[in-house]
């Protein structure tokens, strides 16, 4: 009988013997034909990696991304079965391995590239209009007792690091020579109908959505944005509320 | 649909708009590709139906479905699993089985189909489909797994049989033998891979048209076609890797037109997930299987005029 947690085992470990109780028709080392699943795995999944993090694998250049992703995909092989998930824990990774200490700012643009991925396959609900969202914005009560509910594929990203210019550079929209990439950045990602969008807000925008998204009300995000920031923009940041299909609902706190 | 009609009065669509079949056509489909997706719906090719991973599907929204929903509304569609591990010594995901059924449901292919396979342990996921020994224990829970799939999805599947490279010291019985009794004891079906069977057979020594009778061929479903890779083994004997990256092999071209002799026209696939061609050779290929299966039932309804099997082809 054979023990699936040992052949496991061998399958992401090069380095281990192939399981003994394997064979041949012609009795020649079966060490070979088990690598034919070593292989299928490792490259399957580094080529899906590669597909999934463009602008990460540029950064670095293919062989070094391959040789990274390799390193991730045994040492954390995936634990979900949906292929276009399985580098959820990818940033993280990037962010402890050690060869890649000198891109500084690399986890966080895999972070950015992942997040658009979620953005992509979230799930699908109805968005306010502006007008809906204007009625509610121009009563003062309704500020007060409000909370906002957001779509399911809009999230928030804040780096130390120029992640927004890094990824924008790649789709051509501005000369990478000219990206400092020291700068912090903050990222507004959502779907819009069948795209993804990826926007760079302030830093006080990103406060103030952020504190909507934890269940604050309009006034109270709003309040705590200016406390932090008097030069905060609440025009601009309520703009993104009605310039995009953000908001499935703005509903009174029980 | 467009060419020639293949579906007898009970099976052509319910209303215009809905392809809807509970069975797919007696013709030949392709695997869809996301970048050919724009391209079948603009162009409407004349495909037998379309083929797609189930697991690709099991996101919560997006693009994916609205494509796939256009996609539906024109064509009988296949959904093909890749992950449910079937063959695994633990129990079945029941939270990917769920998903699997809420796929159905959205979806309503005219044929399921999984591997004789396993993919998983311990919450792991590997991305292959790796080989079991065919004995009586491993052949008791594939056949309880097989159970509880039909139950859960209240359907017949179709049970592919696998491209090996690994054989077991503790297997008591060949894959074909192992493959009838599955059919026999639960009803499913056999999604006959034609690559396969070739594959397997230089992969282990055999004779691949033998190989090929002791399947119960009367279950079969749904064929796939596919392209292989080579190598060589240890003592440098041909080892062929099912890579679906190439083209159909002649040899395999000439196992199909032989599969075919026995069980009449059968719905096809062609697969093809690597090194993905132009939409149009894909579908150029697709009409080699179509002639094929047109002269088979052409042959058929010569020989056997009362002939079931080609009363719809």
């Amino acid at each position: 009988m054979t023990d699936q947690g040992a052949f496991v085992s061998a399958l992401l470990d090069p380095h281990q013997a192939c399981p003994a109780d394997l064979r041949s028709w012609n009795g020649s080392d079966p060490t070979p034909r088990f690598a034919v699943h070593r292989n299928n795995i490792v490259v399957s999944l580094v080529d899906a990696l590669a597909e999934q993090f463009p602008v990460t694998l540029e950064l670095v250049g293919a062989e070094f991304f391959r040789a990274m992703a390799q390193a991730f995909v045994q040492q954390h092989p995936p634990r979900t079965r949906i292929i276009a998930f399985i580098g959820a824990p990818f940033a993280d990774f990037i962010a402890s391995f050690a060869p890649a200490a000198s891109v500084p700012y690399l986890a966080d643009v895999a972070r950015l590239e992942m997040t658009r991925i979620e953005a992509c396959h979230a799930a699908d609900a109805d968005t306010l209009t502006s007008d809906a969202i204007e009625r509610v914005m121009a009563d003062p009560q309704q500020l007060a007792l409000v909370a906002v509910m957001f779509h399911p594929s809009v999230y928030l990203l804040s780096s130390p690091h120029a992640i927004f210019s890094l990824w924008a550079a790649h789709q051509g929209a501005l000369d990478i020579a000219d990206v400092d990439p020291d700068i912090a950045q903050h990222v507004l990602v959502f779907r819009d109908g069948l795209d993804v969008q990826a926007l760079q807000i302030t830093f006080g925008a990103y406060g103030f959505l952020t504190r909507l998204r934890s269940g604050d009300t309009l006034a109270e995000a709003a309040g705590a944005a200016v406390d932090t920031d008097a030069s905060f923009d609440l025009p601009g940041a309520i703009a993104l509320l009605l310039r995009h299909p953000l908001v499935t609902g703005m509903e009174p706190l029980p | 649909m467009h060419g020639s009609d293949a579906s007898t009065a009970a099976e052509r669509p319910q209303a215009s708009g809905d392809a809807g079949m509970r069975r797919l056509p007696l013709r030949c489909g392709v695997g869809l590709k996301a970048s050919h997706l724009q391209q079948v719906l603009d162009e409407r090719p004349d495909a037998g139906f379309f083929e797609v991973h189930a697991e690709n599907f099991m996101v919560p929204g997006g693009p994916l479905h609205h494509w796939l929903g256009r996609v539906r509304e024109h064509y009988p569609l296949s959904l093909h699993g890749v992950a449910l591990s079937i063959g695994a010594d633990a129990d079945l995901d029941l939270e990917h089985l769920e998903r699997l059924a809420l796929l159905l449901d959205r979806y309503q292919p005219a044929s399921f189909s999984e591997h004789l396979a396993w993919s998983t342990h311990g919450g792991t996921y590997l991305n292959d489909l790796l080989p079991l020994p065919y004995d009586r224990p491993c052949l008791q829970r594939v056949c309880d797994h097989v159970d509880q799939v039909q139950t859960r999805l209240r359907r017949r599947m179709l049970l592919e049989n696998p491209a090996t490279y690994v054989r077991f010291a503790s297997s008591t019985m060949d894959e074909a033998a192992f493959i009838h009794e599955v059919v026999r004891r639960t009803g499913c079906g056999l999604l006959l891979d034609v690559n396969n069977v070739y594959v397997s057979s230089i992969n282990h020594g055999y004779d691949a048209r033998a190989a090929l009778q002791g399947l119960p061929l009367d279950a079969v479903g749904e064929i796939h076609l596919a392209g292989f890779a080579s190598q060589t083994d240890g003592a440098g004997a041909p080892l062929l890797i099912d890579n679906h990256g190439a083209p159909i092999a002649p040899a395999v071209w000439d196992l199909y037109r032989f599969a075919l002799a026995s069980t009449g026209p059968v719905a096809t696939l062609l697969e093809r997930d690597n090194d993905v061609p132009p939409l149009a050779l894909l579908l150029a290929e697709a009409r080699q299987a179509d002639r094929l299966l047109h002269d088979c039932a052409k042959a058929l309804r010569a020989s056997h005029p009362d002939d079931a099997r080609v009363a719809s082809a």
